[in-house]
Formats: structure tokens, C-alpha cells, sequence
């Protein structure tokens, strides 16, 4: 494995170590440095310490395994590939995200899958392990958000005003959701048995990473959130 | 031009009726069409429109500390956390404000002055002298630094309001020098205060936050608490006066953000005496913290219910009946402070911070613990630099106020 002690070098250096080398690479000290392995297919990074805003931006095929906490707008447009936070994720994470990966073992911010969107077989895929804040699934298109709540805080699995603008993909909370509030734009059920199935595979990918047991996950209650084509969405912004 | 303050920019004339404004990488700034009588004065003196008159239709980058035993540190840590928020900014204003900095005058208000000439300075003294008591006057250390140019006269006083005309003016004390600044703001042509606290200063420039640290010798001053503003102006030009923080009194402001309410917000704060000279949207936001809490007299708390007040629909839902009605008064007493737009601020005052996001939550904020020490910033990354192994990091909801105070008796 290939490594790097990143703590002195601005991101523009970063990503051009990062371009002349493909396989596994270690990088050390990282500390806010923006838009690292931005569109990278062969690489498989490990990053100790805290990579900046838009990390894995366009990527298009890396693995990223970040060893703590990442900042904003992780994956932002990503294509391909996996991004694997250890820790917390800040907001708008899966930005624009049309294919590939998140998993995250700690909570998310503000606008958790911001705009998603899936083309055929292009299918984005975001696990959160703890909780999210608002606005989850704001405009998602497509794609799948699937939020544990292995949230230690007890904190609602949801913060406010989840799904507003949804119009596309599907959203499964690990709660009844007795307590969330929903938009009149999306359709709220429980997950049966053959939604279960359609994650099951990424759910077990999540535990598997994060060394969680997999089988109290999977017996839970999930709640399916998709949006209802005979109501669309109409406003937030406006009538405040 | 009511300020003839040069703020460090280039400006080139392609044809008689355009100017284009360029920043010192050669980018263009902004490109304008002068009314007649602005171009004859350009031309003549070789000034450019400066912040106020312009407006262009902001990214930005904070980063705050402060010790919750009222220990000091020097201002040299909270510096090194703007280098990595480096891109957030681009170079057209940066600043600081420390609080218990100026222990020997702690009962002297602290005037910072941007003068454009000697001659305005010793007017301007002269309208100071005929109000205050002047306890020392003298020019603000600075280091030359090639990544800062172009300073105007930055000085400092001391000073305290005579008794005498408190007395005939009949006005509290503050009030008074807050009414002052603004005299002096509004009429003195080159001349701004942009620091008027007891025991805190603020210091700003045209330049990257981490040389502005550098150029003011930062390092050499010990407070409490710190402040510290990267700029990314898009609203105007980008002078040494409207870099961050704006402040009044002992009211600091740093903000990420662009406020959407501005003209809402400035016209209602201007019936009560404040003038918002420069067009920048933080201003406002300082004259409506000052108003608030220290004429109106609301708790931190209440004031942040007002600026960043949820949605009617998040009231609604509340379970505590209290807590809803409190909220409902207070976004209907004062419906015209509600701030809308994307906002990040964290505001300085004598033993405490608060840090306050809008209540959409359109812009990022961290909050880190270490022992005594809590940190507030636009990325981890600027918490991690002051404290590496910094604990309990977390980000606030939009719209929920989180204020720390320093110990009461500590601040001596």
C-alpha cells in the first residue's frame, strides 16, 4: 500500500499524487482538503483524518474508506464506486448522487440525498447508520436511502420536513415513524417482505463493513416512503 | 463618493462609460456603468466607488473559540483555522475580533478607525474630543506583509463619554456611543469605526483571513474568546470596512451567508437611529442583535427565536403549549427581523459566543469540546487545526441557537 502524509498539501496536489497512481493508497493527516479523488475509477483510498467538502465529487468507480468524521456534499454527482464514513457525514450528502455507494456508520446532516436521481441500470445506493437531519430525500429522483437509526442519542430517526419535492426512488426508515411528519407529496407504508428484499443485499453490505450484527437490523420495522404520482409536489419555499 | 477610502483594487476604464473592476489575480470583480457625476470622480481622484455605493448582486468562511474559564490565549490559533477554509474565501476581506484583549483600558470603549488621511483623522479627533474623554490614541500595530496593501490610517483610541454631555443629551451611556459611531459612520467622509467595545477589538482588511491575522500581530493579544470571518464578497466590491466582523458596541458578527430579507430587515432597523452604510447584509444583522438585547431587551435566546423563527407549520406541532406561544409572540412582535436566506453567524459579546444558523439550515456549522474550550466553525477541519483531538463534535439544527458563556467571576 502506497502512503501519503497530505497535512502540508493544498487539494489540487492532492488529487495529482492521486491521478498518477492507481491501487490501494494510504492517505495521512488529511485536514479539510476539497474534492479529493474527484471522477477517480482505480483507487482505493483510506483517509485518516478529515477530508473536505465534496469528497469522491463524480467519482467514478473509487472505494474511499474515511477513518472519522467527513464534512459536505460527500459524493457529490457520483457515478460509481463506494464511499465508506467511519464516523459522522455533514449536509447534502449524495448530492446529486446518480450511481455507486455510501454507507455511513454515524448520522448525517441537512439534506441527506439531496436530488438522487437513477437511470436504468445506474441505481445510487446510501445507507445511513445513525439518524439525519432535515430535509432527508429533498427533490430525490431515484435511488435508494435506507436510514438505520443505530443512533445512540435516541434521537428521532428523521429530523423535519423529510421527502419534501421527492419525485422519484424509494426511502426506508428503520422506525414506525409514528412521530414523523410527512409531506401530502409522497406515500408512507410498511416495508412488507418483498421491499425488504429489494435492501436486504445492502443492509447485510452495511453490517459487513461496520462489523454490526446484521439479523436485529433486519427483523425490524421499516417504514417505505415513495412518492405519490397522483399528488405531486407542489411547494415548500413559498407559503411559509 | 461620501468615502474616499481606497480599497485596494485595480480599476480599468475600457471605454468613457464602463469600468471594470478587477481583484489583484487579474479576475473581474465587477463591470459597472457609473452615473455621470461617479465617473468625473473617479477620473479626477483616481478613487474607486467604494462599499456602500455599490451592489452586486456570499460564500464565506467562521470559525470562532472560547475558553468557558475565561483563559486566554492568543490570537494566533484561531488564525491557523482559517487556513484550511483557505477556498472559502477569495481574498477580498478577512478578519478577527478578541474579547479581554484590552485588560489596561477594560473601562474604555475601543474606537478603531479606518482614517483615508491625516487630515480626516484630526478632524475627526476634534468631533471626538468634544464628546469623550480620550485616554491614549495611537496607531494600530501592523506588520508589512507583501499579501497586504493598499492600508488606510488605522488607529485606535480610548475613550470615555463626558459627563458632562451625557448629562444634556440625557442618554445611557451606550447608547450614546453607539449613536456616535453612527454619526461619525454616516457624515464623517473618510472616516469609519469598525470596532467600538469595552475590552474587545475588531480587526479587518482587504486579504486572506490567515495573512490578515498575521498583518494585525494577532499573536500578540490575548482574549478569551475569538472570532474570525474569511471573506467572499457578492454583494460589494470588498473594502477594509466590510470585511467581517461588523460590530457595535461590544457586538461582534461574523457570517456565511446571503440574506434575502436585507431590505425587510434594514428598513424596520432604521426607524430606531441605525444606519446601514455599506449595503452588506451583516450589518444588519449586528444593528438587530443590538436592538434586540441591548435596547429592547431580550435574552439571547429570545432574539435568535426572532431572527431565525421556525416555521409557522414547526410551531404548530409543538407539544409544550408555552413553548409555541412564546414563539408565536415573539415571530409576530417582531415580523420584520425575521432573517430569510442562507446564514451561518456566530455573534461575539462581553463573556459569551453564540452561534446561530438560519432555520432552512443553507449553510454548514460545527461545534467541537475540548476540556474548557468550545469551537465553532464552517468545517471540522478548522476545529481539528486549533484542537486535533477536539470531542462531542456535532452540528446544530437550523434556527437553534447555541450560546456559551464564560463562567461567571472569570472575566476579570
Amino acid at each position: 500500500m502506497i502512503e501519503k502524509d497530505i497535512s502540508l498539501s493544498g487539494y489540487k496536489d492532492v488529487n495529482d499524487i492521486l491521478r498518477k497512481i492507481s491501487g490501494k493508497v494510504k492517505l495521512k493527516g488529511c485536514c479539510g482538503q476539497r474534492f479529493i479523488a474527484a471522477g477517480m475509477s482505480d483507487l482505493s483510498l483510506e483517509i485518516y483524518g478529515i477530508p473536505g467538502n465534496a469528497l469522491g465529487a463524480y467519482l467514478n468507480g473509487a472505494d474511499i474508506n474515511v477513518h472519522g468524521n467527513a464534512q459536505d456534499a460527500v459524493g457529490d454527482t457520483m457515478n460509481e464506486g463506494r464511499i465508506i464514513v467511519h464516523g459522522n457525514i455533514g449536509d447534502a450528502a449524495g448530492y446529486a448522487m446518480r450511481g455507486g455507494k455510501i454507507f455511513v456508520k454515524g448520522n448525517a446532516g441537512y439534506r441527506a440525498g439531496i436530488h438522487m436521481k437513477e437511470y436504468k441500470e445506474k441505481r445510487p445506493v446510501m445507507v445511513i447508520g445513525g439518524s439525519c437531519g432535515s430535509f432527508l430525500g429533498e427533490y430525490q429522483a431515484g435511488g435508494i436511502i435506507i436510514v438505520l437509526g443505530l443512533d445512540k442519542e435516541n434521537r428521532d430517526i428523521v429530523s423535519n420536513f423529510p421527502c419534501t419535492g421527492m419525485h422519484g426512488g424509494k426511502i426506508f426508515l428503520r422506525s414506525d415513524c409514528s412521530r414523523v411528519k410527512f409531506p401530502d407529496n409522497v406515500t408512507v407504508s410498511r416495508a412488507d417482505d418483498a421491499d425488504l428484499d429489494e435492501i436486504r443485499e445492502y443492509i447485510k453490505e452495511f453490517c459487513k463493513e461496520f462489523l454490526i450484527p446484521e439479523e436485529e437490523i433486519l427483523n425490524s420495522t421499516f417504514t417505505k416512503i415513495v412518492p405519490d404520482t397522483k399528488n405531486p409536489y407542489q411547494q415548500m419555499y413559498v407559503a411559509n | 463618493m461620501s468615502k474616499g477610502v481606497h480599497f485596494g483594487t485595480e480599476f480599468f476604464c475600457i471605454e468613457m462609460s464602463t469600468f471594470i473592476l478587477f481583484n489583484r489575480k487579474g479576475a473581474t470583480i465587477l463591470s459597472l456603468r457609473p452615473r455621470r457625476d461617479v465617473k468625473a470622480h473617479v477620473l479626477s481622484k483616481g478613487f474607486m466607488k467604494t462599499e456602500g455605493e455599490v451592489r452586486i448582486p456570499s460564500g464565506c468562511a467562521i470559525s470562532a473559540v472560547i475558553s468557558r474559564l475565561g483563559k486566554k490565549t492568543t490570537g494566533q490559533s484561531i488564525t491557523e483555522s482559517m487556513k484550511p477554509m483557505h477556498d472559502r474565501s477569495n481574498g477580498l476581506g478577512g478578519g478577527f475580533a478578541g474579547y479581554g484583549i484590552y485588560p489596561e483600558y477594560k473601562d474604555f470603549y475601543a474606537l478603531h478607525f479606518f482614517f483615508d488621511s491625516r487630515d480626516t483623522r484630526k478632524s475627526c479627533e476634534i468631533f471626538l474630543k468634544e464628546r469623550f474623554e480620550i485616554v491614549q490614541s495611537e496607531i494600530i500595530p501592523t506588520r508589512k506583509i507583501p499579501a497586504i496593501t493598499d492600508e488606510p490610517i488605522i488607529w485606535r483610541y480610548f475613550v470615555t463619554p463626558l459627563k458632562s454631555v451625557l448629562l444634556s443629551m440625557q442618554l445611557d451611556e451606550k447608547e450614546f456611543v453607539a449613536r456616535s459611531i453612527m454619526k461619525i459612520n454616516t457624515e464623517m467622509d473618510g472616516a469609519y469605526v469598525f470596532s467600538s467595545g469595552k475590552n474587545m477589538g475588531t480587526f479587518k482588511a482587504v486579504g486572506y483571513p490567515e495573512d490578515v491575522g498575521v498583518f494585525y500581530k494577532l499573536d500578540e493579544y490575548e482574549g478569551y474568546s475569538w472570532t474570525a470571518h474569511g471573506r467572499y464578497p457578492t454583494n460589494t466590491p470588498g473594502w477594509w470596512g466590510g470585511a467581517h466582523p461588523f460590530t457595535l458596541l461590544d457586538y461582534s458578527i461574523v457570517h456565511n451567508g446571503e440574506i434575502s430579507s436585507y431590505d425587510a430587515n434594514r428598513r424596520f432597523i432604521e426607524m430606531f437611529g441605525y444606519k446601514c452604510n455599506l449595503q452588506t447584509d451583516t450589518e444588519v444583522i449586528t444593528y438587530i442583535f443590538d436592538y434586540l438585547v441591548r435596547v429592547k431587551g431580550l435574552t439571547l435566546e429570545e432574539a435568535a427565536s426572532v431572527v431565525a423563527a421556525p416555521f409557522w407549520s414547526t410551531i404548530e406541532a409543538k407539544t409544550d403549549k408555552k413553548e409555541a406561544e412564546r414563539l408565536t409572540f415573539l415571530r409576530t412582535a417582531f415580523s420584520s427581523l425575521l432573517v430569510t436566506g442562507p446564514f451561518s453567524i456566530i455573534l461575539g459579546f462581553t463573556g459569551g459566543l453564540m452561534a446561530l444558523n438560519d432555520r432552512l439550515k443553507l449553510r454548514s456549522m460545527v461545534i467541537g469540546e475540548k476540556d474548557d474550550m468550545v469551537f465553532i466553525a464552517s468545517e471540522e477541519s478548522a476545529i481539528r487545526t486549533m484542537e486535533p483531538d477536539a470531542e462531542n463534535i456535532y452540528a446544530p439544527a437550523g434556527g437553534e441557537a447555541l450560546i456559551i458563556k464564560v463562567k461567571e467571576g472569570a472575566i476579570q
